[in-house]
């Protein structure tokens, strides 16, 4: 049977590419092009996680050829559910990026984005090393021209400085790799994972493919590159950076973390403390930033800053509920930012810019986009019923379990920090002001304020479909050391 | 064209920062030769696994058994990233050239003479690749140095052929690679699975097309510019008006 | 010392200086010179620790990657080159913005 098939694994890594390719080739139909395929992807990332969630994890071996001398394709919860996460975010920025982007633009943007797409799902099925740095490599160059799209001296040069930390990243990375195949001779994490063993070439080997992955992720203080990139790319492809691209090589350092290098719970207690107390700072040095930016988009993009720091106060705790935490902050954020970037296109066309302190009467001219506004901007601060919510909660329980309750103090900066520029925002949006010396407003499509909408309330229904989430976390535990 | 200025205003770091530096890199470097140092002498890696199997993989080269059939995918992806850089290149716009038109008569000379042997050679070594050193990448890079002799020759593709007809040509080695890769998956094989018997066949023919397409991206790469695109002078910004 | 381990030393040399060069210096065309230096080194390394195989043929594995991990490093190369002429065109010095002297 169709459904029943073991290749869907493949399917949503080559049907993306085939759209890329197709895109590419016959220009006048790529609109319409662009949007079957994104279809097709989501049904069959759709099909593919419905297989897992009823059947469990799945392993598909290219070639057929197994490990170590050919590449395996790997799905569990934790693939399925950054798979299905970029399946949501992939097709609202999809809908919304076919309104936003007319003529050239929309030229480049599809084939780039489209390959982007397919990067991103090889890398979260991918269980091979050396795999994972080819997809990272797909990821950081079509996220880089992306950012380059908009023209312009900031765009280009933000892209230039993206580049360069990514190529960085990737080659530090990849040391990693060449030292870790003649140490143990495979690059398949599985096998890895019984064979690691810890002395001092390993330390070399963890540092150098820790910090390249986390010049990638951006975390504090090498999100040096990041606000300047996601805030001068186009809004679509600032919605993707922020939610997707940064977590890609998350998620690899993750996977590293708990699978391949041989880190007994205390060591991984003992440094993660490290990441956890980067991570603080990047939320309250992301927080503050964030407050005091003058422009929206940078708002967003510091905002981003802090969001990736949450996410590295699970490594201290050490924990299956302080991952899953960490899990559901990434869905959280994607989802909530990506409505929020939304937003902020809509008002930047709507108003022509996106000074904060200029956003009087929004309110009245765009009630859908302030709604969509407020929304995500509840899920960010982790208000009750929200994705966020959930998120911190668990975190939370996490940290007390732990006896590590320090950690809740951060959570509750972050909290009022967010909350400050959410409100800081919203209160410039509802002061009503007829002004007569600024160019009439211009209206914009209704499903650019739809797309924002649907997302900043999915941000809200991820609160409430909890339950079900964390069952999926569980299928072939990713969370354990051997697991893969 | 446009001359990028070398010598700009790069004041040399001062002593400190230098010095400072120098002794991390050293350090790093002192670490990463000791970790190097402590790997065993000998170590088989996968070769034995390799040479088992060579016989199964349809070519005798080893380096060729491994990019294109034992880890396939991952050289079916480097295609994708080579022509995702020429989306990014092309989406760039590309600076003006205002190249002068002067021809060197050597130059013009020597390209009309290797132009024709670099072709040749690019086939021999995608010919070779089978059972000794060569293959596509090396035949797509002699290809694309031919392309680009012909660039420094001003010499431009004829405008018929620079629209679908180069972008076809472009995509052709993905492309087929794809489709070979789960052409088997309708015969209840695995993605990327070769019967091994039409392996060594097949394998020539991904290798050609990629040839092809390899060389020409690099060559397109040179030019930096979708060559179909009359004037890029202009900054479209082409976001909702 | 075997030829295996001091091609990889070579390699480690040029991975440090490859470093060096791209934190040090501004002109964008010496940073992605740099990070070619750093790559190669990396790629120098993969490539001589596969001949610790004896007598027998060298380990291809790392062969076929170095070959990938070239490809891709082309590619990133092109893309930077071209990004590095249009912050050229826009901006009229091929650097940085935080790396520029008035």
């Amino acid at each position: 049977m169709l459904i029943d098939s073991p290749h869907w694994i493949s399917i949503i890594i080559l049907l993306p590419i085939l759209g890329a390719v197709a895109s590419f080739l016959w220009r006048q139909h790529i609109v319409k092009i662009a949007l079957t395929t994104a279809t097709g992807t989501v049904i069959s990332v759709g099909i593919l996680s419905w297989q897992v969630i009823s059947n469990g994890v799945q392993c598909y071996e290219l070639g057929a050829w197994n490990a170590p001398l050919g590449i395996e394709l790997y799905v569990d919860g934790l693939s399925v559910l950054m798979l299905l996460v970029t399946a949501v975010v992939g097709f609202a920025i999809s809908i919304y990026a076919s309104a936003y982007f007319e003529g050239n633009k929309s030229k480049h943007f599809w084939p780039l984005w489209l390959f982007l797409w397919s990067g991103l799902n090889a890398l979260f099925v991918s269980s091979d090393i050396f795999n994972l740095f080819v997809t990272l490599e797909i990821i950081g160059l079509s996220a880089v021209a992306l950012v380059a799209l908009s023209g312009g001296a900031k765009a280009i040069t933000a892209a230039m400085r993206y580049l360069l930390v990514s190529l960085l990243g990737s080659m530090l990375y990849l040391m990693g790799v060449a030292l870790l195949y003649h140490s143990y001779g495979t690059v398949d994490m599985v096998l890895l994972s019984l064979r690691t063993e810890m002395n001092p070439a390993m330390w070399l080997i963890m540092g150098l493919m820790t910090v390249g992955l986390l010049l990638k992720t951006a975390l504090f203080p090498l999100h040096f590159w990041l606000p300047a990139a996601h805030s001068s790319a186009p809004v679509p492809v600032s919605a993707l950076l922020s939610a997707l691209v940064v977590k890609a090589s998350f998620y690899i350092l993750w996977r590293l973390w708990i699978v391949v290098f041989p880190l007994d719970n205390d060591a991984q207690v003992g440094l993660g403390f490290i990441l956890g107390v980067l991570g603080s700072l990047a939320i309250v040095w992301g927080g503050v930033k964030a407050l005091q930016q003058t422009r929206l988009k940078l708002l967003i993009a510091y905002s981003t800053v802090m969001q990736i720091g949450y996410l590295f106060l699970a490594f201290p705790l050490a924990s299956i509920m302080g991952w899953k935490a960490a899990l559901y902050f990434i869905l959280a954020h994607a989802i909530a930012k990506t409505a929020m970037f939304m937003v902020a296109g809509n008002i930047l066309i709507h108003k022509g810019h996106d000074r904060i302190a200029d956003l009087y009467s929004t309110v009245q001219h765009l009630p859908l986009t302030i709604v969509a506004f407020s929304l995500s901007g509840i899920s960010l601060m982790g208000l009750p019923p929200s994705g966020g919510f959930v998120a911190k909660w668990l975190l939370l329980e996490a940290a007390i379990v732990s006896g590590q309750w320090w950690w809740g103090i951060v959570l509750l900066v972050g909290g009022l920090l967010t909350g400050a520029y959410v409100f800081k925002v919203l209160g410039y949006a509802f002061i009503q002001e007829n002004s007569t010396n600024e160019p009439r407003p211009i209206g914009i499509s209704k499903r650019m304020e739809w797309t924002a909408l649907s997302m900043a309330l999915f941000a809200i229904v991820l609160g409430f479909i909890a339950p079900f989430v964390l069952g999926i976390m569980d299928i072939g535990s990713p969370f354990t050391k051997g697991s893969l | 064209m446009r001359k990028i200025k070398l010598k700009i205003l790069e004041k040399k770091p001062s002593l400190f920062t230098r010095l400072t530096l120098g002794i991390l890199m050293f350090l790093l470097a002192a670490s990463l030769a000791y970790a190097v140092w402590s790997l065993p002498t000998q170590a088989l890696g996968l070769s034995a696994e390799v040479a088992k199997n060579v016989e199964m993989s349809g070519v005798s080269n080893p380096v060729t058994a491994v990019l294109l059939n034992y880890r396939s995918y991952d050289t079916l992806l480097e295609l994708g990233v080579l022509l995702l850089a020429l989306f990014g290149v092309w989406s760039l716009g590309g600076v003006s050239a205002n190249k002068s038109s002067f021809v060197n008569p050597i130059l013009d000379f020597l390209s009309r003479f290797l132009v024709p042997v670099f072709i040749l050679f690019s086939g021999y070594l995608l010919w070779v690749g089978g059972f000794a050193p060569g293959g596509a990448f090396q035949a797509g890079a002699v290809l694309a140095a031919a392309g680009v002799l012909l660039f420094l020759n001003d010499w431009q593709l004829e405008r018929k052929y620079s629209g679908f007809s180069l972008r076809f040509v472009l995509v052709l080695g993905l492309v087929l690679f794809v489709a070979i890769g789960f052409g088997f998956v309708f015969l209840d094989r695995v993605f990327l699975e070769y019967p091994p018997q039409l392996a060594g066949g097949l394998i020539l023919l991904i290798e050609a097309a990629a040839t092809l397409s390899i060389g020409i991206s690099l060559a397109a790469l040179f030019l930096g510019r979708d060559p179909s695109v009359k004037s890029d002078s202009k900054i479209d910004t082409g976001v909702h008006k | 010392m075997t030829p295996a381990f001091l091609y990889a030393l070579v390699g480690i040399v040029l991975f440090s200086i490859g470093l060096y060069g791209l934190i040090l210096y501004k002109h964008l065309l010496r940073k992605i010179l740099a990070i070619n230096i750093l790559g190669s080194g990396v790629f120098l390394v993969m490539v001589a620790l596969a001949a610790r195989t004896g007598d027998a043929v060298p380990d291809a594995v790392p062969h076929a990657m170095v070959i990938t991990g070239i490809v891709v490093a082309v590619s990133a190369t092109a893309l930077a080159l071209a990004l590095m002429l249009r912050v050229d065109a826009e901006t009229g010095q091929a650097v940085l913005p935080e790396d520029r002297e008035e």
